[in-house]
Protein backbone atom coordinates (compact mmCIF):
# COMPACT_ATOMS: atom_id res chain seq x y z
CA UNK A 1 0.00 0.00 0.00
CA UNK A 2 2.75 2.36 1.06
CA UNK A 3 4.87 1.38 -1.97
CA UNK A 4 1.89 1.98 -4.32
CA UNK A 5 1.34 5.41 -2.76
CA UNK A 6 5.03 6.35 -3.18
CA UNK A 7 4.99 5.15 -6.77
CA UNK A 8 1.82 7.13 -7.51
CA UNK A 9 3.26 10.25 -5.88
CA UNK A 10 6.47 9.98 -7.92
CA UNK A 11 4.47 9.60 -11.16
CA UNK A 12 2.42 12.66 -10.24
CA UNK A 13 5.58 14.72 -9.70
CA UNK A 14 7.02 13.46 -13.00
CA UNK A 15 3.86 14.41 -14.93
CA UNK A 16 3.65 17.77 -13.15
CA UNK A 17 7.28 18.53 -13.89
CA UNK A 18 6.86 17.58 -17.56
CA UNK A 19 3.78 19.79 -17.85
CA UNK A 20 5.59 22.66 -16.13
CA UNK A 21 8.54 22.36 -18.51
CA UNK A 22 6.26 22.27 -21.56
CA UNK A 23 4.16 25.21 -20.40
CA UNK A 24 7.14 27.25 -19.25
CA UNK A 25 9.25 26.74 -22.36
CA UNK A 26 6.30 27.27 -24.70
CA UNK A 27 5.48 30.45 -22.78
CA UNK A 28 9.07 31.62 -23.12
CA UNK A 29 9.12 30.81 -26.80
CA UNK A 30 5.83 32.59 -27.33
CA UNK A 31 7.14 35.66 -25.48
CA UNK A 32 10.38 35.63 -27.42
CA UNK A 33 8.53 35.33 -30.69
CA UNK A 34 6.07 38.11 -29.96
CA UNK A 35 8.80 40.48 -28.65
CA UNK A 36 10.82 40.25 -31.83
CA UNK A 37 9.86 43.01 -34.29
CA UNK A 38 8.82 41.63 -37.61
CA UNK A 39 9.30 43.12 -41.04
CA UNK A 40 5.89 43.83 -42.53
CA UNK A 41 4.86 42.13 -45.74
CA UNK A 42 4.96 45.36 -47.75
CA UNK A 43 8.41 46.16 -46.39
CA UNK A 44 9.56 42.67 -47.34
CA UNK A 45 8.58 43.51 -50.91
CA UNK A 46 10.81 46.61 -50.81
CA UNK A 47 13.65 44.61 -49.29
CA UNK A 48 13.44 42.11 -52.15
CA UNK A 49 15.60 44.61 -54.02
CA UNK A 50 16.82 47.03 -51.34
CA UNK A 51 18.52 44.38 -49.20
CA UNK A 52 20.54 43.03 -52.11
CA UNK A 53 23.70 44.05 -53.91
CA UNK A 54 22.00 43.74 -57.30
CA UNK A 55 18.44 44.00 -58.49
CA UNK A 56 16.65 43.15 -61.73
CA UNK A 57 14.04 45.02 -63.75
CA UNK A 58 11.86 43.65 -66.51
CA UNK A 59 11.16 45.80 -69.57
CA UNK A 60 7.32 45.85 -69.79
CA UNK A 61 7.43 46.14 -73.60
CA UNK A 62 10.14 43.67 -74.63
CA UNK A 63 10.09 41.41 -71.58
CA UNK A 64 13.89 41.70 -71.34
CA UNK A 65 15.47 41.53 -67.91
CA UNK A 66 18.34 43.84 -66.89
CA UNK A 67 20.40 43.62 -63.69
CA UNK A 68 21.70 46.72 -61.90
CA UNK A 69 23.88 47.48 -58.94
CA UNK A 70 22.03 48.52 -55.78
CA UNK A 71 24.00 51.51 -54.55
CA UNK A 72 25.17 51.46 -50.94
CA UNK A 73 23.02 54.44 -49.94
CA UNK A 74 19.87 52.62 -51.08
CA UNK A 75 20.74 49.29 -49.53
CA UNK A 76 19.08 48.27 -46.25
CA UNK A 77 20.40 45.52 -44.00
CA UNK A 78 17.15 43.77 -42.85
CA UNK A 79 18.71 42.57 -39.59
CA UNK A 80 20.02 46.03 -38.62
CA UNK A 81 16.74 47.58 -39.74
CA UNK A 82 14.55 45.29 -37.68
CA UNK A 83 16.71 45.89 -34.59
CA UNK A 84 16.90 49.64 -35.09
CA UNK A 85 14.85 52.23 -33.16
CA UNK A 86 12.43 52.53 -36.12
CA UNK A 87 12.54 48.80 -36.88
CA UNK A 88 8.82 48.30 -36.26
CA UNK A 89 7.94 50.82 -38.99
CA UNK A 90 6.85 49.80 -42.41
CA UNK A 91 8.70 51.44 -45.35
CA UNK A 92 5.53 53.19 -46.48
CA UNK A 93 5.01 54.77 -43.06
CA UNK A 94 7.68 57.27 -44.09
CA UNK A 95 8.05 56.83 -47.85
CA UNK A 96 5.43 57.74 -50.46
CA UNK A 97 2.96 55.07 -51.68
CA UNK A 98 4.21 55.75 -55.17
CA UNK A 99 7.31 53.71 -54.27
CA UNK A 100 5.10 50.68 -54.69
CA UNK A 101 5.44 51.14 -58.43
CA UNK A 102 8.41 49.43 -60.10
CA UNK A 103 10.56 50.91 -61.40
CA UNK A 104 9.90 53.91 -59.14
CA UNK A 105 8.58 56.91 -61.11
CA UNK A 106 10.91 59.89 -61.28
CA UNK A 107 8.31 62.10 -59.53
CA UNK A 108 8.94 60.44 -56.18
CA UNK A 109 12.43 61.95 -56.14
CA UNK A 110 10.87 65.41 -55.91
CA UNK A 111 8.51 64.69 -53.08
CA UNK A 112 9.47 66.23 -49.75
CA UNK A 113 10.90 63.69 -47.34
CA UNK A 114 10.00 63.44 -43.69
CA UNK A 115 12.48 64.95 -41.30
CA UNK A 116 12.89 63.91 -37.64
CA UNK A 117 11.04 66.92 -36.29
CA UNK A 118 7.92 66.08 -38.31
CA UNK A 119 7.23 63.31 -35.81
CA UNK A 120 9.43 64.18 -32.85
CA UNK A 121 9.02 67.97 -32.69
CA UNK A 122 6.43 69.43 -30.28
CA UNK A 123 5.28 65.94 -29.40
CA UNK A 124 4.53 65.17 -25.76
CA UNK A 125 5.22 61.48 -26.32
CA UNK A 126 8.89 62.36 -26.75
CA UNK A 127 9.00 65.14 -24.13
CA UNK A 128 11.83 63.40 -22.21
CA UNK A 129 14.07 63.56 -25.25
CA UNK A 130 13.75 67.36 -25.67
CA UNK A 131 13.85 67.14 -29.45
CA UNK A 132 13.16 70.88 -29.79
CA UNK A 133 16.29 71.65 -27.76
CA UNK A 134 18.24 69.14 -29.85
CA UNK A 135 17.06 70.95 -33.00
CA UNK A 136 18.09 74.34 -31.54
CA UNK A 137 21.50 72.97 -30.53
CA UNK A 138 21.97 71.45 -33.99
CA UNK A 139 21.06 74.77 -35.65
CA UNK A 140 23.83 76.65 -33.85
CA UNK A 141 26.38 73.87 -34.30
CA UNK A 142 29.09 73.72 -36.96
CA UNK A 143 27.01 71.13 -38.80
CA UNK A 144 23.79 73.09 -38.72
CA UNK A 145 24.68 76.70 -39.29
CA UNK A 146 24.21 76.44 -43.03
CA UNK A 147 27.95 76.14 -43.44
CA UNK A 148 27.40 72.72 -44.97
CA UNK A 149 24.68 72.22 -47.52
CA UNK A 150 22.17 69.38 -47.15
CA UNK A 151 23.33 68.45 -43.68
CA UNK A 152 20.42 67.04 -41.72
CA UNK A 153 19.67 64.64 -38.87
CA UNK A 154 19.93 61.81 -41.42
CA UNK A 155 23.56 62.68 -42.12
CA UNK A 156 24.51 61.18 -38.75
CA UNK A 157 21.42 59.22 -37.71
CA UNK A 158 20.55 56.79 -40.46
CA UNK A 159 16.81 56.25 -39.84
CA UNK A 160 17.05 52.65 -41.08
CA UNK A 161 19.78 51.60 -38.65
CA UNK A 162 19.79 54.16 -35.84
CA UNK A 163 19.85 52.75 -32.29
CA UNK A 164 19.63 54.96 -29.24
CA UNK A 165 22.66 53.49 -27.47
CA UNK A 166 22.97 56.35 -24.97
CA UNK A 167 19.72 55.35 -23.23
CA UNK A 168 20.05 51.59 -23.59
CA UNK A 169 22.24 51.26 -20.50
CA UNK A 170 24.65 48.88 -22.27
CA UNK A 171 28.43 48.97 -22.02
CA UNK A 172 29.93 52.46 -22.43
CA UNK A 173 32.43 51.01 -24.90
CA UNK A 174 29.48 50.14 -27.20
CA UNK A 175 28.11 53.69 -26.89
CA UNK A 176 31.56 55.10 -27.74
CA UNK A 177 32.10 52.77 -30.70
CA UNK A 178 28.62 53.44 -32.11
CA UNK A 179 28.86 57.22 -31.71
CA UNK A 180 32.37 57.51 -33.09
CA UNK A 181 31.42 55.43 -36.10
CA UNK A 182 28.83 58.14 -36.92
CA UNK A 183 31.52 60.84 -36.91
CA UNK A 184 34.09 58.74 -38.73
CA UNK A 185 31.48 57.77 -41.31
CA UNK A 186 32.31 61.15 -42.89
CA UNK A 187 35.44 62.37 -41.10
CA UNK A 188 37.24 59.11 -41.81
CA UNK A 189 35.83 58.39 -45.27
CA UNK A 190 36.41 60.83 -48.13
CA UNK A 191 33.64 59.26 -50.26
CA UNK A 192 31.04 60.36 -47.69
CA UNK A 193 32.79 63.57 -46.65
CA UNK A 194 33.09 64.81 -50.25
CA UNK A 195 29.33 64.43 -50.73
CA UNK A 196 28.75 67.08 -48.07
CA UNK A 197 31.64 69.50 -48.48
CA UNK A 198 34.37 70.35 -50.95
CA UNK A 199 37.36 70.37 -48.68
CA UNK A 200 40.39 68.23 -48.03
CA UNK A 201 39.72 65.56 -45.45
CA UNK A 202 41.83 66.04 -42.32
CA UNK A 203 43.84 63.04 -41.13
CA UNK A 204 42.25 62.32 -37.76
CA UNK A 205 45.27 60.43 -36.39
CA UNK A 206 47.87 63.12 -37.10
CA UNK A 207 45.44 65.85 -36.04
CA UNK A 208 45.19 64.18 -32.61
CA UNK A 209 48.93 63.51 -32.26
CA UNK A 210 49.08 65.70 -29.19
CA UNK A 211 46.79 63.33 -27.29
CA UNK A 212 48.72 60.98 -24.94
CA UNK A 213 47.69 57.35 -25.40
CA UNK A 214 45.67 58.26 -28.48
CA UNK A 215 44.16 54.87 -29.25
CA UNK A 216 42.90 54.48 -25.68
CA UNK A 217 41.20 57.88 -25.86
CA UNK A 218 39.58 56.95 -29.17
CA UNK A 219 38.21 53.74 -27.68
CA UNK A 220 37.10 55.19 -24.35
CA UNK A 221 35.56 58.56 -25.20
CA UNK A 222 33.31 59.84 -27.93
CA UNK A 223 34.42 62.51 -30.40
CA UNK A 224 31.53 64.69 -29.18
CA UNK A 225 32.79 64.57 -25.58
CA UNK A 226 35.53 67.01 -26.63
CA UNK A 227 33.98 68.48 -29.76
CA UNK A 228 30.49 69.42 -28.54
CA UNK A 229 29.15 71.80 -25.92
CA UNK A 230 26.91 70.07 -23.40
CA UNK A 231 23.37 71.15 -22.58
CA UNK A 232 21.90 70.06 -19.25
CA UNK A 233 18.44 69.32 -20.65
CA UNK A 234 19.55 66.83 -23.31
CA UNK A 235 21.37 63.55 -22.90
CA UNK A 236 23.64 63.75 -25.94
CA UNK A 237 25.25 67.04 -26.93
CA UNK A 238 24.34 68.20 -30.43
CA UNK A 239 26.10 71.58 -30.41
CA UNK A 240 29.16 70.50 -32.39
CA UNK A 241 31.90 73.11 -32.04
CA UNK A 242 34.46 74.28 -34.58
CA UNK A 243 37.68 72.24 -34.17
CA UNK A 244 39.58 75.12 -32.58
CA UNK A 245 37.01 75.33 -29.75
CA UNK A 246 37.29 71.65 -28.83
CA UNK A 247 38.41 70.61 -25.35
CA UNK A 248 42.19 70.45 -25.27
CA UNK A 249 42.80 70.91 -21.59
CA UNK A 250 43.44 67.44 -20.12
CA UNK A 251 42.19 68.33 -16.63
CA UNK A 252 38.74 69.19 -18.00
CA UNK A 253 38.24 65.42 -18.01
CA UNK A 254 41.02 64.34 -15.65
CA UNK A 255 39.65 65.89 -12.47
CA UNK A 256 36.85 65.10 -10.03
CA UNK A 257 34.65 67.56 -11.88
CA UNK A 258 35.27 65.71 -15.11
CA UNK A 259 33.17 67.03 -17.99
CA UNK A 260 32.60 63.39 -18.96
CA UNK A 261 30.14 63.15 -16.10
CA UNK A 262 27.93 65.63 -17.92
CA UNK A 263 28.36 63.92 -21.25
CA UNK A 264 29.47 60.30 -21.76
CA UNK A 265 28.53 59.12 -18.25
CA UNK A 266 25.49 61.37 -17.78
CA UNK A 267 23.01 58.51 -18.00
CA UNK A 268 24.88 56.34 -15.45
CA UNK A 269 26.04 59.05 -13.11
CA UNK A 270 22.66 60.15 -11.77
CA UNK A 271 22.01 56.99 -9.78
CA UNK A 272 25.48 55.83 -8.97
CA UNK A 273 27.36 58.76 -7.48
CA UNK A 274 28.18 57.92 -3.90
CA UNK A 275 30.11 60.19 -1.63
CA UNK A 276 31.35 57.33 0.55
CA UNK A 277 32.71 55.22 -2.26
CA UNK A 278 34.64 56.16 -5.30
CA UNK A 279 34.30 59.67 -6.58
CA UNK A 280 32.56 59.32 -9.92
CA UNK A 281 31.80 55.63 -9.40
CA UNK A 282 29.84 55.50 -12.66
CA UNK A 283 33.10 55.67 -14.59
CA UNK A 284 34.81 52.82 -12.76
CA UNK A 285 32.78 49.90 -14.05
CA UNK A 286 34.35 50.29 -17.47
CA UNK A 287 37.23 52.70 -17.29
CA UNK A 288 39.61 54.55 -15.05
CA UNK A 289 40.29 58.21 -15.65
CA UNK A 290 43.33 59.54 -13.83
CA UNK A 291 42.29 62.48 -11.70
CA UNK A 292 38.58 61.81 -12.09
CA UNK A 293 38.43 58.57 -10.13
CA UNK A 294 39.47 59.10 -6.56
CA UNK A 295 38.50 56.96 -3.62
CA UNK A 296 37.19 58.87 -0.63
CA UNK A 297 38.49 56.32 1.91
CA UNK A 298 41.89 56.02 0.25
CA UNK A 299 42.19 59.80 0.21
CA UNK A 300 41.44 60.01 3.93
CA UNK A 301 43.63 57.02 4.86
CA UNK A 302 46.58 58.28 2.79
CA UNK A 303 46.27 61.78 4.30
CA UNK A 304 46.15 60.28 7.83
CA UNK A 305 49.17 58.01 7.22
CA UNK A 306 51.10 60.89 5.67
CA UNK A 307 50.21 63.18 8.57
CA UNK A 308 51.14 60.57 11.19
CA UNK A 309 54.51 59.96 9.53
CA UNK A 310 55.28 63.69 9.56
CA UNK A 311 54.13 64.06 13.18
CA UNK A 312 56.21 61.02 14.23
CA UNK A 313 59.29 62.39 12.46
CA UNK A 314 58.78 65.82 14.06
CA UNK A 315 58.43 64.35 17.57
CA UNK A 316 61.42 62.05 16.99
CA UNK A 317 63.64 64.88 15.78
CA UNK A 318 62.62 67.12 18.73
CA UNK A 319 63.58 64.39 21.23
CA UNK A 320 66.84 63.80 19.39
CA UNK A 321 67.62 67.51 19.53
CA UNK A 322 66.88 67.63 23.28
CA UNK A 323 69.20 64.65 23.80
CA UNK A 324 71.87 66.29 21.64
CA UNK A 325 71.66 69.53 23.71
CA UNK A 326 71.99 67.52 26.94
CA UNK A 327 75.07 65.75 25.60
CA UNK A 328 76.80 68.91 24.37
CA UNK A 329 76.24 70.65 27.74
CA UNK B 1 89.78 55.39 19.52
CA UNK B 2 90.36 53.39 16.37
CA UNK B 3 89.05 54.77 13.08
CA UNK B 4 88.46 52.77 9.97
CA UNK B 5 86.81 53.43 6.64
CA UNK B 6 84.87 50.66 4.97
CA UNK B 7 84.26 50.92 1.22
CA UNK B 8 80.68 49.62 1.07
CA UNK B 9 79.15 51.49 -1.84
CA UNK B 10 81.01 51.03 -5.16
CA UNK B 11 80.64 53.76 -7.77
CA UNK B 12 78.07 51.89 -9.93
CA UNK B 13 75.85 51.37 -6.88
CA UNK B 14 76.05 55.03 -5.86
CA UNK B 15 75.23 56.19 -9.40
CA UNK B 16 72.33 53.74 -9.55
CA UNK B 17 71.07 54.93 -6.14
CA UNK B 18 71.08 58.60 -7.15
CA UNK B 19 69.49 57.95 -10.54
CA UNK B 20 66.86 55.82 -8.84
CA UNK B 21 66.21 58.53 -6.24
CA UNK B 22 65.80 61.25 -8.88
CA UNK B 23 63.46 59.03 -10.93
CA UNK B 24 61.39 58.22 -7.83
CA UNK B 25 61.06 61.94 -7.02
CA UNK B 26 59.95 62.70 -10.59
CA UNK B 27 57.47 59.82 -10.48
CA UNK B 28 56.02 60.84 -7.12
CA UNK B 29 55.70 64.51 -8.10
CA UNK B 30 54.06 63.80 -11.47
CA UNK B 31 51.95 60.98 -9.98
CA UNK B 32 50.52 63.26 -7.27
CA UNK B 33 49.95 65.99 -9.86
CA UNK B 34 47.93 63.64 -12.08
CA UNK B 35 46.03 61.94 -9.28
CA UNK B 36 44.93 65.27 -7.77
CA UNK B 37 44.63 67.18 -11.04
CA UNK B 38 42.31 70.12 -10.85
CA UNK B 39 41.74 72.88 -13.41
CA UNK B 40 41.79 75.46 -10.59
CA UNK B 41 45.02 74.26 -8.95
CA UNK B 42 47.33 72.83 -11.59
CA UNK B 43 50.54 71.45 -10.08
CA UNK B 44 52.24 70.25 -13.27
CA UNK B 45 50.53 70.61 -16.66
CA UNK B 46 48.68 67.32 -17.17
CA UNK B 47 50.12 66.29 -20.55
CA UNK B 48 53.66 67.11 -19.36
CA UNK B 49 53.05 65.14 -16.15
CA UNK B 50 51.83 62.12 -18.18
CA UNK B 51 54.85 62.12 -20.48
CA UNK B 52 57.41 62.69 -17.71
CA UNK B 53 55.74 60.00 -15.57
CA UNK B 54 55.76 57.48 -18.43
CA UNK B 55 59.39 58.10 -19.37
CA UNK B 56 60.57 58.13 -15.76
CA UNK B 57 58.71 54.83 -15.26
CA UNK B 58 60.44 53.27 -18.29
CA UNK B 59 63.85 54.44 -17.01
CA UNK B 60 63.04 53.21 -13.50
CA UNK B 61 62.36 49.74 -14.91
CA UNK B 62 65.72 49.74 -16.70
CA UNK B 63 67.37 51.03 -13.51
CA UNK B 64 65.67 48.31 -11.46
CA UNK B 65 66.95 45.49 -13.67
CA UNK B 66 70.41 47.03 -13.56
CA UNK B 67 70.21 46.90 -9.75
CA UNK B 68 68.82 43.35 -9.80
CA UNK B 69 71.69 42.26 -12.02
CA UNK B 70 74.11 43.79 -9.49
CA UNK B 71 72.39 42.03 -6.60
CA UNK B 72 72.49 38.66 -8.34
CA UNK B 73 75.95 38.80 -9.94
CA UNK B 74 78.10 40.98 -7.67
CA UNK B 75 79.19 40.81 -4.03
CA UNK B 76 76.55 43.34 -2.87
CA UNK B 77 73.90 40.62 -3.14
CA UNK B 78 74.99 39.15 0.18
CA UNK B 79 73.91 42.32 2.00
CA UNK B 80 70.28 41.68 1.06
CA UNK B 81 70.12 38.13 2.36
CA UNK B 82 68.01 37.78 5.53
CA UNK B 83 69.37 35.15 7.91
CA UNK B 84 66.55 33.89 10.08
CA UNK B 85 68.70 32.93 13.10
CA UNK B 86 68.19 35.57 15.79
CA UNK B 87 66.70 37.93 13.24
CA UNK B 88 63.49 38.73 15.15
CA UNK B 89 65.39 39.60 18.34
CA UNK B 90 67.85 41.80 16.41
CA UNK B 91 64.93 43.45 14.64
CA UNK B 92 63.18 44.25 17.93
CA UNK B 93 66.46 45.56 19.41
CA UNK B 94 66.99 47.80 16.40
CA UNK B 95 63.41 49.12 16.53
CA UNK B 96 63.79 49.78 20.25
CA UNK B 97 66.95 51.72 19.54
CA UNK B 98 65.25 53.84 16.84
CA UNK B 99 62.19 54.50 19.00
CA UNK B 100 63.78 55.01 22.46
CA UNK B 101 67.50 54.25 22.66
CA UNK B 102 68.49 57.02 20.32
CA UNK B 103 67.16 59.59 22.86
CA UNK B 104 68.91 57.94 25.79
CA UNK B 105 72.37 58.09 24.26
CA UNK B 106 72.48 54.31 23.73
CA UNK B 107 74.84 52.85 21.17
CA UNK B 108 73.44 51.50 17.93
CA UNK B 109 73.00 47.74 18.53
CA UNK B 110 74.05 47.05 14.96
CA UNK B 111 77.67 47.13 13.89
CA UNK B 112 78.33 47.91 10.27
CA UNK B 113 80.97 45.59 8.85
CA UNK B 114 82.15 44.34 5.51
CA UNK B 115 79.88 41.32 6.00
CA UNK B 116 76.77 43.17 7.16
CA UNK B 117 75.90 46.55 5.74
CA UNK B 118 72.26 46.82 6.73
CA UNK B 119 70.64 46.47 10.13
CA UNK B 120 67.56 44.19 10.39
CA UNK B 121 65.10 47.08 9.99
CA UNK B 122 66.91 48.30 6.88
CA UNK B 123 67.08 44.75 5.54
CA UNK B 124 63.33 44.25 5.80
CA UNK B 125 62.51 47.71 4.45
CA UNK B 126 64.94 47.68 1.53
CA UNK B 127 63.94 44.17 0.50
CA UNK B 128 60.27 45.07 0.65
CA UNK B 129 60.77 48.25 -1.35
CA UNK B 130 63.18 46.84 -3.93
CA UNK B 131 61.85 43.33 -4.36
CA UNK B 132 58.11 43.78 -3.86
CA UNK B 133 56.74 47.33 -3.99
CA UNK B 134 58.95 48.72 -6.78
CA UNK B 135 58.28 45.72 -9.10
CA UNK B 136 54.54 45.99 -8.35
CA UNK B 137 54.68 49.69 -9.23
CA UNK B 138 56.47 49.29 -12.54
CA UNK B 139 54.57 46.16 -13.61
CA UNK B 140 51.22 47.93 -13.04
CA UNK B 141 52.70 51.07 -14.63
CA UNK B 142 53.64 49.19 -17.80
CA UNK B 143 50.16 47.64 -17.85
CA UNK B 144 48.69 51.14 -17.72
CA UNK B 145 50.90 52.27 -20.61
CA UNK B 146 49.53 49.30 -22.57
CA UNK B 147 45.98 49.07 -21.14
CA UNK B 148 44.90 46.55 -23.79
CA UNK B 149 46.89 43.97 -21.79
CA UNK B 150 44.66 44.44 -18.73
CA UNK B 151 41.66 42.20 -18.01
CA UNK B 152 38.60 44.32 -18.83
CA UNK B 153 36.38 43.44 -15.92
CA UNK B 154 37.12 41.97 -12.49
CA UNK B 155 34.03 41.29 -10.35
CA UNK B 156 32.16 44.16 -11.99
CA UNK B 157 35.02 46.64 -11.66
CA UNK B 158 37.19 47.90 -14.44
CA UNK B 159 40.50 46.02 -14.56
CA UNK B 160 42.18 49.32 -15.43
CA UNK B 161 40.70 50.91 -12.32
CA UNK B 162 41.97 48.09 -10.07
CA UNK B 163 45.42 48.17 -11.70
CA UNK B 164 45.55 51.94 -11.18
CA UNK B 165 44.52 51.52 -7.56
CA UNK B 166 47.32 49.01 -6.90
CA UNK B 167 49.74 51.30 -8.78
CA UNK B 168 48.73 54.36 -6.70
CA UNK B 169 48.84 52.47 -3.38
CA UNK B 170 52.30 51.05 -4.18
CA UNK B 171 53.45 54.53 -5.26
CA UNK B 172 52.12 55.97 -2.01
CA UNK B 173 54.16 53.45 0.04
CA UNK B 174 57.27 54.37 -1.93
CA UNK B 175 56.71 58.07 -1.16
CA UNK B 176 56.24 57.26 2.55
CA UNK B 177 59.42 55.15 2.42
CA UNK B 178 61.30 58.05 0.81
CA UNK B 179 60.32 60.46 3.61
CA UNK B 180 61.21 58.00 6.39
CA UNK B 181 64.42 56.97 4.58
CA UNK B 182 65.56 60.60 4.28
CA UNK B 183 64.95 61.11 7.99
CA UNK B 184 66.40 57.84 9.28
CA UNK B 185 69.71 58.34 7.46
CA UNK B 186 70.26 61.43 9.60
CA UNK B 187 70.56 59.01 12.56
CA UNK B 188 74.25 58.16 12.65
CA UNK B 189 77.50 59.32 14.22
CA UNK B 190 76.49 62.73 12.86
CA UNK B 191 73.44 63.90 10.89
CA UNK B 192 75.54 64.08 7.71
CA UNK B 193 77.59 60.88 8.13
CA UNK B 194 75.26 58.60 6.16
CA UNK B 195 74.75 61.20 3.42
CA UNK B 196 78.55 61.32 3.01
CA UNK B 197 78.66 57.53 2.85
CA UNK B 198 76.22 57.31 -0.06
CA UNK B 199 78.06 60.13 -1.89
CA UNK B 200 81.67 58.96 -1.38
CA UNK B 201 81.07 55.26 -0.81
CA UNK B 202 82.96 55.01 2.50
CA UNK B 203 81.40 54.20 5.86
CA UNK B 204 83.38 55.61 8.74
CA UNK B 205 83.60 53.38 11.79
CA UNK B 206 84.06 55.68 14.74
CA UNK B 207 84.59 53.65 17.86
CA UNK B 208 85.83 50.36 19.27
CA UNK B 209 82.30 49.06 19.65
CA UNK B 210 81.73 49.30 15.89
CA UNK B 211 85.01 47.61 15.16
CA UNK B 212 84.57 44.61 17.44
CA UNK B 213 83.88 42.33 14.51
CA UNK B 214 86.57 43.82 12.32
CA UNK B 215 89.24 42.55 14.77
Amino acid sequence: MRRAFTKGFKSLIRVGATLFVILFTSGLMATEYSDKPEISEESQQCLECHSKMRYSLVDPYTGDTATFKMYEELRIDPLRYVNATHGSFSCLDCHSYEYETHPHPIEVKFEPRYVCMDCHGNNDVFADYHFNTIAEEFDISIHGNHYIENFSCWSCHNPHTYVNTARKGGPISDVVAYNNSMCLGCHGDISHYAVLIERQLTNMLSKHDWLPNQSLHFRKVRCIDCHAATNDSILVAHHILPAKEAVKNCVDCHSTNSILLASLYKHQVIERRNKFGLFNAAITSEAYIIGANRNYFFNVISAVIFGLVLIAISIHSVFRYINYRKKTK
Amino acid sequence: MKQKRLYLYPLWLRVWHHVNAVLMIFLIATGISMQYSDPAYPLIRFDIAVNVHNWAGVLLTVSYFFFLFGVIFTAIGRYYVIRTEGFVISFIKQMRYYLFGVFQGQKNPFNVSEEKKFNPVQLITYNLIMHAITPITFITGWALIFPETIVLNVWGYSGIMLTSLVHSVAGFFISIFLIIHLYVITIGPSTRANFKTIIYGYHEVHDDHDLKKEG
